[in-house]
């Protein structure tokens, strides 16, 4: 009987390929900014709700109905219609775009939902920090997964690579390009630095990824909790270093940072994150880094490079870290070497064994997740640090490799039209 | 020139002498066999030779070239394929990923290829595969290609690492026990596994077993090993006939 009920409302869903979800999405996006305020003003709630009405919901319980009529009549019925409606469609429309190149189809369907996503982000500015948060997030989540769940190795290192990536692209952008109390007056136009912005991020990169030899060396010849150690012992030495190092602020921190990191330039950069390492562990070169996980003896012998493999998992993870950190102090604005400490180390941690290892899309969902819960339950206040763990080792007692672990992250799979269930049998 | 020469090769274990003066010449093509009791230091000659161990005195020349201290990727890259005992597969991958993976060396598209995924990449990618997919097809495990290795049987599983020794397009193979704990009808199927090799790609093998019926058969000259040292060596008659072979495996005769 229960299963029963579940293949319905899995049929009921399988039906509609992802253009359709997304479409479906932008639909519901757009309906919200046309009549979401006076529609929130019927339905007695103070604004717009955030965050599909969570919050709220949590905050103030009275409003409940209220919300819960909004989340359903803005984004649930329109979304459920539209996608059955359309559902032929846009499976013709999929099955098109499965015949052409692609990067074409993935470019149509990234274009999409940054449309969706930036309009969704209009609403307020709350909504449009949460969004860059994740996207960085999301990058920081799959460069640890490289050498955590990749390759297997323990490495604690990742907020001293993020640190070093948001000085080197705060002391770039600060330095350069604006008048500043403690890099005295700017040496290029502003104008231009926009445009140099990238520069700054690969420079950020690219120093993130030199540090993370400190911790690749030691990796030829240690392994597991003695790596960890090692690891933590970088991230610590990272931070007490800024923290004395007067010159960017010391314990005060850096600030002034320009508004650069817009919507378009932190999807941008997720997205080529994403699309590198994906490329990357899908290549042979990349599943090398399995194969010194799962027997690294084995893989030596079979002529695979393993100190190259691990330095270049090292330094790889570690470039991306580094851009999502400089991402991150322009997103800020602000940061100081705190920022860049155990709670950060938690949380990136959390969300590479929440979402999965060995697994982009694991990791995306992992953080994605992680981020809008955390935001979700924040009016329970102390009460979110009771659920979230309990969450968290929940998922570690019924799937011990996280949500989606092992998965291949196929885009072509994800992105063709969908047959469905009862014209597959 | 022997494709493989080993001379006077020592090695410690901080103290304890687990190789003394081991020398060892393969030619090309030759099937050579290591045998003796457990502990006689067998598998610490596979590898020292294939370099996961730097032999404290000795040389070692493949192909007329020292590969002392070499690591042992440099080693095998040059045509030293080998098997483990404990077969060491890796437990995330598929059978083809196994096959796939040790054509490792022979990839040049780099980390641009890798990053990027350039058309250079693909044509290599494509051009692996089709090799690893031949060499299942000979061993007869071509069917198994997509599936995880740890779900395959033990007999399958021999293939695989075989199929994966293989690819490295060895010149010389270290098969270190390839027939432990397998039923009579899996061995008939390894003997028969080796001889296609031996057709096929015609490597030298350099073997350890301790099944007699598969030495004996196989090999053209056999090393026979006790506490580091050969006491034996010569044709599979000659050991099967030398006493202090028999006094290794089964003690000495007591004379009244």
């Amino acid at each position: 009987m229960k299963e029963k009920r579940f293949y319905r409302i899995r049929r009921f869903f399988s039906g509609t390929p992802a253009l359709g979800w997304l479409l479906g999405a932008f639909g519901a996006v757009l309906l919200e900014s046309l009549v979401g305020d006076p529609f929130s003003e019927i339905l007695g709630l103070p604004k717009i709700p955030v965050l599909f009405g969570v919050v709220i919901m949590l905050k103030k319980p009275a409003l409940i109905p209220g919300a819960f009529a909004y989340v359903l009549l803005i984004y649930a019925i329109p979304v459920i219609l539209f996608t059955r409606i359309t559902a032929k469609g846009m499976n013709w429309m999929a099955d098109k775009l499965d015949k052409m190149p692609l990067w074409f189809s993935a470019a149509l369907h990234l274009l999409v939902l940054y449309f969706t996503l930036d309009l969704w982000a209009q609403v307020s500015d709350y909504r449009l920090l949460l969004i860059k948060l994740m996207l960085i997030a999301i990058m920081l989540t799959l460069s640890l997964n490289v050498i955590n769940g990749y390759m297997g190795e323990f490495s604690c290192s990742h907020p001293g690579f993020m640190a070093l990536g948001a000085y080197v692209a705060s002391v770039f952008t600060v330095g350069l390009f604006m008048n500043d109390r403690l890099f005295g007056h700017a040496l290029l136009p502003a104008g231009i630095g926009q445009f140099l912005f990238p520069i700054g991020l690969i420079l950020a990169g690219a120093i993130a990824s030199i540090g993370a030899l400190v911790v690749a060396i030691p990796s030829f010849r240690t392994r597991g909790d003695y790596l960890a150690i090692i690891s933590l012992a970088f991230m610590f030495i990272v931070k007490s270093l800024i923290e004395n190092l007067e010159v960017v602020g010391g314990p005060r921190g850096l600030s002034g940072q320009p508004d650069w990191a817009t919507l378009p330039t932190v999807f941008i950069w997720a997205i080529l994150c994403v699309w590198t390492i994906n490329n990357f562990v899908e290549s042979t070169m990349g599943k090398a880094l399995n194969a010194v996980r799962d027997e690294e003896s084995a893989a030596d012998a079979m002529t695979v490079n393993t100190r190259k493999t691990k330095m270049i998992a090292f330094m790889f993870g570690a470039f991306w870290a580094g851009i999502a950190g400089g991402l991150l102090a322009h997103v800020l604005r602000y940061i100081n070497p705190g920022t860049f400490g155990l709670q950060k180390l938690a949380e990136v941690l959390a969300m590479v064994y929440f979402g999965g290892l060995n697994s982009v899309i694991g990791s995306i969902v992992g953080a994605v997740g992680f981020n809008l819960l955390s935001e979700m339950l924040r009016p329970l206040e102390i009460f979110k640090w009771i659920i979230i763990p309990v969450l968290l080792i929940l998922v570690m007692i019924f799937r011990p490799t996280g949500l989606i672990a092992f998965k291949h992250f196929d885009i072509r799979e994800i992105l063709k039209p969908k047959l469905k269930m009862k014209e597959r049998v | 020139m022997p494709l493989l020469q080993v001379k006077n090769m020592t090695h410690f274990f901080s103290g304890l002498r687990a190789v003394h003066n081991y020398n060892l010449v393969i030619e090309p093509g030759e099937i050579h066999g290591l045998i003796g009791p457990n502990g006689a230091g067998k598998t610490t000659i596979f590898n020292l030779i294939t370099g996961v161990y730097t032999p404290t005195e000795g040389e070692i020349y493949l192909e007329g070239e020292s590969i002392v201290g070499m690591q042992p990727h440099e080693i095998a890259s040059r045509g030293l394929g080998r098997t483990f005992q404990n077969m060491k597969l890796w437990r995330h991958m598929t059978v083809l990923e196994h096959v796939m993976m040790a054509h490792y060396s022979k990839l040049t598209y780099g980390l641009v290829g890798a990053f990027f995924g350039t058309a250079k990449r693909y044509r290599e990618e494509a051009e692996i595969e089709k090799h690893s997919m031949e060499l299942l097809d000979l061993l007869g495990v071509a069917q198994f290609a997509d599936q995880n290795v740890l779900n395959l049987p033990y007999g399958v599983q021999r293939k695989v690492e075989m199929a994966r020794a293989l690819a490295v397009q060895p010149k010389i193979l270290f098969l270190d026990e390839p027939t432990v704990g397998m039923t009579p009808e899996e061995l008939v199927g390894m003997m028969e596994v080796f001889r296609t090799i031996h057709r096929e790609f015609g490597p030298a093998i350099f073997l350890i077993e301790h099944r007699m019926k598969v030495v004996m058969e196989l090999c053209e000259q056999i090393q026979t090993l006790n506490f580091g040292e050969v006491i034996a060596e010569g044709t599979p008659e000659e050991i099967q006939r030398n006493p202090k072979v028999i006094e290794a495996y089964l003690g000495k005769e007591e004379v009244e």
